[in-house]
């Protein structure tokens, strides 16, 4: 096996570790947790594709990769903050119990 | 397949697996930290220097701190009795396997994975800024607008509510 396909391979498995979490958990902080693995998993296929690339001097797939962590960290303090808030209105934090808007 | 990559894979792997599954929240966090230093080895490991410090500042440094403070706001910390699972949980698991098939099976059947190892780029912290500086400053800028219109709907999001008169 190739290293490219190696780290390929460690991408999709970091994936579906993370899609099977925030699928599957109840507590909506682990499902945050869930799609921050899915987004590392997004950031090292980028990574590896500009490391065994054909231009990787164009530093693409680096400027995105820092492009996407200073969303991931954006979208991970905005995703917090509602888990917050609808824990103050709900009293939990399961998002089995999360079933009603305007609350 | 080096040493190095099976090592950093075995450990990322197994803490992301740990993050997943464990029940109590706390222990789910330091997981996913664990997880998130193999993935700032891998960049190493890939001579991509400036993101594997990013992923250490911004994911251990931050975002796992982050996660610690919310269970700890929200009484998370206290293992629950009930189920961690959600009920159809089985249902989810056959996506997540479908989606890790299709995937596995996509990378294996592409060509694209003959490419053998080609030298190691450069990508030093100067080349990373003159590239931001240059020619992509203006996704620099937006980025700058969306961390501050972020943070600000965080804090706005989380305040506490005023009770109606």
């Amino acid at each position: 096996m190739t290293p490219l396909a190696g780290y390929l391979i460690l991408s999709a498995f970091l994936f579906a570790i993370g899609l099977g979490g925030a699928l599957t958990r109840r507590n909506a902080i682990i499902v945050l947790i869930g799609i921050e693995l899915m987004l590392n998993a997004a950031n090292l296929n980028f990574i590896a594709f500009w490391r065994f690339g054909d231009h990787p001097e164009a530093l693409t797939g680096v400027i995105f990769v820092i492009f996407s962590i200073a969303v991931a960290a954006a979208e991970a303090a905005v995703g917090l903050a509602l888990i917050i808030a609808i824990y103050r209105h709900y009293q939990t934090t399961n998002v089995d119990e999360m079933n009603s808007l305007k609350g | 397949m080096s040493l190095p990559f099976l090592i950093i894979a075995v450990i990322t792997i197994a803490a992301a697996a740990a993050a997943m599954t464990l029940r109590n929240l706390i222990h789910c966090a330091l997981a996913v930290a664990g997880a998130f230093v193999g993935l700032a080895a891998a960049y190493l490991n890939l001579s991509a220097q400036f993101v594997g410090f990013a992923q250490v500042l911004v994911y251990v440094g931050a975002v796992a701190i982050l996660i610690v403070f919310a269970a700890l706001l929200t009484r998370g910390g206290e293992p629950s009795q009930a189920a961690v699972f959600s009920p159809p949980w089985f249902a989810g698991l056959g996506v997540t396997l479908a989606v890790l098939g299709v995937l596995v099976w996509a990378v294996i059947r592409s060509f694209l994975i003959r490419r053998e190892l080609v030298p190691a780029p450069e990508a030093a912290v100067k080349q990373i800024g003159d590239a931001l500086m240059h020619k992509y400053v203006l996704p620099l800028e937006v980025v700058g607008l969306l961390l501050t219109a972020a943070l600000i709907g965080a804090v706005i999001i989380a305040l506490k509510e005023e009770r109606k008169k």
